[in-house]
């Protein structure tokens, strides 16, 4: 497969790009496995990655429905941050971030990790105070924060609504500089690449139907290519958790519902940071290419169609020209929806069960993608250790039951309204 | 858009009602102590994917509770009724 350097770059320009191999190996599935992590979305392949990294597992499958990119790693809007209100997500989230800023290295696989810094804008002065709140609790935590006012935020980003007809007048924003957006495809082939140069292997076009028990305990899937052993299964299918949870015979408080992005026709560089507008839901980077990429809430409703309804579309394109009045004759290119594992705190969980032999990875809401590489290397923890890594300590099962929920929206056991 | 046939109403789109979650939830009596019957109201839910029954309300039309049995996977409404008239 070789490795990514200046040198093999430029002596597979002068060939033409003609011998480029495969980044990772088409495998079939082996008997049995140490560990069989089920889901090939980019958490499934990080954590693939860390057991061979940082524990030293390599027989180590990755059990993928369809193919490596084809899920909600390639259906998100690749936006990265870390500026998160409770203990428990902080801290994640940042530890998160540090290993996005060494991701590409670590990979050798250039992720185009770009820290243009996101921008949150406030409508108040009410505003202004919470977002003082959370910049405070982020610089506590060591995480950059900044609060600029109305004119600062008018020299960063001078085309949006600064008008006297501004329906919700900016007061000011919350930048995180280091926030920023990464391209979620090579995420994906990245962890894939890496983790099948490890000797993991990568199975695509294998759909688990079933568990295969030995007493209480989970010994290993029932596959469409077949039986697979393991001495561990995680679960890694975000979206999907409640489906193949019920074959475990767990019963989990978690909701499927769609979320949708979209993508403007390419034109010139407009939008150099994340924007998100504080006064509704939208948020929106510029892809490299050129189109606005951007989403906003929930369809609300329980759903596993990977497509949206256009009540949504004209909800967030209200909030997208209200906030940017200029982009209003752009044309959508495309939209999409992906399936979010949504929680009654919109908090993740990463868990022990009570089904011997299955881990749980799951109920990413929306914040999957920016999580992507501390979730693997912590369900890597949990799957090689058979214990809780301390940064997920709040991210339990139980804590629905004891109370200790992580709701930073405040919504309520509502995963609808998250 | 979904399309809801409200008893009352007709065919509306289904902006014109308010989400309520899954309607095969029961709620525990008043005085029940039993920590897991309110544990799993307030929280497990079978999220299928298939037949689902959620309540709809009609807020901008006659202001009904409905209960609506739709397909998660494809959307398709099998069936509308008040809630008042489905035991839940």
């Amino acid at each position: 497969m070789g490795s990514f350097s200046a040198f093999s770059l430029l002596r597979h320009a002068i060939g033409g790009n003609r011998h480029w191999q495969r980044h990772w190996r088409a495998a079939s599935p082996k008997p049995s496995y140490d560990v069989i992590v089920v889901g090939g979305g980019g958490h499934g392949l990080a954590t693939a990655f860390y057991l061979a990294e940082n524990h030293g597992i390599r027989n180590v499958a990755v059990i993928e429905k369809g193919y490596i990119g084809g899920g909600n790693v390639g259906r998100n809007t690749t936006v990265i941050r870390s500026n998160y209100l409770l203990d428990g997500n902080t801290q994640f989230y940042e530890f998160s971030m540090k290993l996005w800023e060494g991701l590409s290295a670590a990979l050798n696989f250039n992720v185009m990790f770009s820290q243009r810094g996101q921008i949150v804008t406030a409508h108040s002065a009410d505003q202004m105070d919470a977002f003082s709140h959370r910049a405070n609790i982020m610089r506590l935590n060591g995480i950059d924060a900044e609060i600029l006012g109305r004119d600062e935020v008018r020299r960063l980003v001078p085309y949006l609504d600064f008008s006297d007809t501004a329906r919700f007048p900016i007061h000011g924003a919350i930048l995180q500089g280091r926030a920023g957006t990464a391209r979620h495809d090579a995420v994906a082939w990245g962890y894939a690449r890496a983790a099948s140069g490890h000797g993991v292997d990568i199975i695509e076009n294998c759909e688990v139907i079933d568990f295969l028990r030995k007493g209480d305990r989970i010994v290993g899937v029932e596959t469409t290519r077949g039986r697979i052993g393991a001495e561990r299964v995680g679960l890694a299918v975000a979206g999907h958790t409640s489906v193949l949870s019920r074959k475990a015979g767990l019963e989990l408080p978690i909701e499927s519902h769609v979320l949708q992005a979209f993508v403007t026709e390419p034109v010139k560089p407009l939008v150099d940071h994340v924007v998100a507008y504080g006064a509704d839901h939208f948020y929106v980077s510029q892809s490299d290419k050129g189109g606005l990429v951007f989403g906003g809430n929930l369809d609300g409703y329980n759903s596993y169609a990977q497509r949206g309804n256009a009540g949504v579309l004209q909800e967030v394109c209200e909030a997208a020209v209200a906030l940017m009045p200029n982009i209003s004759r752009l044309r959508l290119l495309r939209h999409w929806g992906g399936i979010m594992d949504m929680t009654p705190d919109a908090s993740p969980i990463i868990s022990l069960t009570p089904v011997p032999g299955l881990y749980l990875n799951g109920g990413w809401c929306y914040g999957g993608f920016k999580a992507t590489p501390a979730s693997g290397w912590c369900f890597a923890h949990m799957l090689a250790t058979g214990e809780v890594h301390p940064l997920t300590r709040g991210y339990g099962l139980d804590r629905f039951r004891t109370g200790h929920t992580l709701d930073e929206a405040g919504a309520g056991p509502f995963a609808w309204l998250q | 858009m979904l399309r809801i046939h409200c008893p009352c109403c007709g065919p509306r789109d289904h902006d014109e009602f308010r989400y309520a979650g899954d309607a095969s939830v029961v709620r525990p009596a008043h005085d029940d102590p039993d920590f897991e019957a309110w544990y799993r109201y307030v929280y497990v839910r079978a999220n299928p994917k298939g037949l689902h029954r959620e309540y709809w309300q009609h807020v901008h039309g006659c202001r009904q509770w409905l209960v609506v049995e739709r397909d998660t996977a494809t959307h398709t409404i099998h069936s509308v009724h008040f809630a008042g008239q489905q035991a839940s």
